[in-house]
């Protein structure tokens, strides 16, 4: 495709509005009443949040892994590619995401994460807090129904961002590997948003953006092992 | 006496359908009051209505039946109103099995005209890709197969030509849109036998009128016009505005028809193909490729008024 340039972002766009958002309320009846579950697990992440761990950790690390597995395989292959053929190409990618959180929870022990007073800590707590709780009623909030909504651990955006809410939480080094698949997806939603026109670009692309901006001014804090002996 | 048998049971069966069948499909007949156009492909002379329907966007609705059916009811519509030229391409996701559901649904019409398209930089993995869209489709093959965005055509093109030659397809093209590479798009209609080339063409965009539709003419190619509502775009844009009161001239209702009958009239277009996913604007569509169409001189007179809204 040496000629590019000459295409529009509307020019990627293969499916009309309402059949974007007719595929999450028919994902939503699927797979329900696995939404209880799901959001079950973020509030059971938050409250794990206050005790940092390198245990607790692994165990955040493990449930965010699977999530990422869950909607790589129910969203993205069995669903959104029906209608996206280059999603067939993310598949992998979600794959990897969860892979790595599991490796580096639980094989390195790397991960630990802790609730802070600082920008980073407010904003990391705060993404997250949105893309759990706020993130479903979104979808209300801009005139679709409820069942349009798109639930933590359901549906790629809001668990991308709490994923990246979680990272500016965690301990010790800059976890960038971690980092680098989210923001990639910010990017695709972003753009496939913009597309449509959704009210809720904005709202996503904000939170993206926002997330990947404090993880890249993060200092260096003192490694993850010797923090959390203390924990 | 069974010969008389025969005649008077055939009376009675003509008197029935002029008295009964034909009132029940009153409703049809005045959808096809008046019949829909027809232009010939230059390279066999079959004649193809000068509107057939797009598949971009519209009909990449997964596995939603209720989309689908809402797909289907489209096609009804547009078989009923004379329609026969349904396009798709590999690149459009799950556009072809859409259309595959619609036609199963709808019997098989038998006035389809079956046009897809080949979309692979592989031109080894281009039969496999075509057989796969055939089954797609549920057709025992294609109508036309066009070389999609130019991608790999060195490649595409001698299988095409050698699909034609075996009597398993029976029109080979090429396509573009939106202006692009238009130089070798020209260079392909010069050199290889093609018999369709598809382009962007509409009231705004305008190009191809300098050059390809001219060599179209002149080397016996169908032309069929893509996008012709800037996907979607150019309605809104216009219809800001209000119509001309000169419209009705060329029997324009709506801007629609307005822009569609500009597209048809040019005599080097062989059918144009919006896209739609309501019965409505695809029997708005058909009614456009009637009588009257605008001459050369109300085309300038289109042009003139749109390009100063």
């Amino acid at each position: 495709m040496e000629d590019w340039w000459t295409y529009s972002l509307s020019d990627f766009l293969m499916f009309a509005p309402r059949t974007y958002y007719r595929m999450l309320e028919r994902h939503n009846e699927a797979v329900w009443p696995g939404q209880i579950i799901s959001v079950g697990m973020g509030l059971g992440i938050l409250a794990l949040l206050p005790r940092p761990s390198l245990r607790r950790g692994a165990i955040i690390a493990v449930a965010m892994g699977i999530l990422w597995a869950w909607i790589a395989w129910s969203f993205l292959w069995t669903r959104y590619a029906g209608i996206s053929w280059p999603m067939k190409y993310i598949v992998p990618l979600f794959v990897v995401e969860s892979l790595l959180l599991l490796w580096t929870g639980i094989v390195r022990r790397q991960l630990s994460f802790q609730l802070r007073s600082d920008t980073r800590g407010v904003l990391g707590v705060g993404l997250f807090a949105l893309a759990v709780i706020l993130y479903p009623m979104m979808a209300p909030i801009f005139g679709r129904p409820l069942q349009q909504a798109e639930v933590f651990g359901i549906a790629p955006d809001p668990t991308v961002i709490a994923t990246l809410g979680l990272l500016l939480l965690a301990d010790g080094g800059r976890p960038w590997p971690l980092l680098v698949i989210p923001t990639l997806w910010c990017l695709i939603t972003g753009a496939t948003l913009w597309a449509l026109q959704s009210p809720e670009t904005f709202v996503t692309l904000g939170a993206a953006i926002l997330g990947v901006a404090a993880a890249g001014s993060r200092r260096s804090l003192e490694p993850a092992r010797e923090r959390a002996k203390q924990g | 006496m069974e010969y008389e048998a025969l005649i008077k049971r055939r009376a009675m069966l003509r008197a029935l359908a002029a008295g009964v069948v034909l009132p029940a499909l009153a409703p049809f007949s005045a959808l096809r009051q008046t019949e829909v156009l027809t232009r010939p492909i230059p390279s066999s002379g079959e004649r193809l209505p000068l509107v057939g329907l797009g598949t971009w966007i519209t009909f990449n609705v997964g596995d939603d039946v209720e989309l689908r059916n809402e797909c289907t009811a489209v096609m009804q519509a547009f078989f009923a109103a004379g329609g026969r030229l349904i396009d798709s391409s590999p690149m459009y996701g799950s556009s072809q099995s859409v259309v595959g559901y619609g036609l199963t649904r709808l019997g098989r019409p038998a006035g389809l005209f079956a046009a897809d398209k080949v979309w692979t930089s592989s031109g080894s993995h281009g039969p496999q890709q075509i057989e796969e869209s055939r089954r797609h489709w549920g057709v025992p093959s294609f109508d036309l197969l066009q070389v999609h965005n130019l991608l790999a055509w060195e490649e595409h093109l001698p299988t095409l030509f050698e699909m034609k030659a075996r009597g398993r397809l029976r029109y080979v093209g090429i396509t573009t849109s939106e202006g692009r590479r238009h130089d070798e798009v020209e260079a392909i209609m010069a050199r290889q036998p093609i018999d369709f080339v598809q382009v962007t063409y509409n009231i705004l965009d305008r190009e191809v009128e300098e050059r390809i539709l001219p060599l179209a003419q002149d080397r016996k190619i169908a032309v069929i016009a893509n996008r012709p509502f800037r996907q979607g775009a150019l309605i809104p844009m216009v219809e800001r505005h209000p119509m001309p009161a000169w419209a009705s001239e060329i029997g324009a209702a709506t801007w629609a028809q307005f822009i569609l009958k500009f597209i048809v009239s040019h005599p080097g277009v062989t059918c144009a193909i919006p896209a739609t996913t309501q019965v409505t604007h695809v029997k708005e569509n058909m009614a456009a490729a009637t009588e009257p169409l605008p001459d050369a001189a109300m085309r300038r007179r289109m042009v003139a008024y749109v390009e100063n809204l």
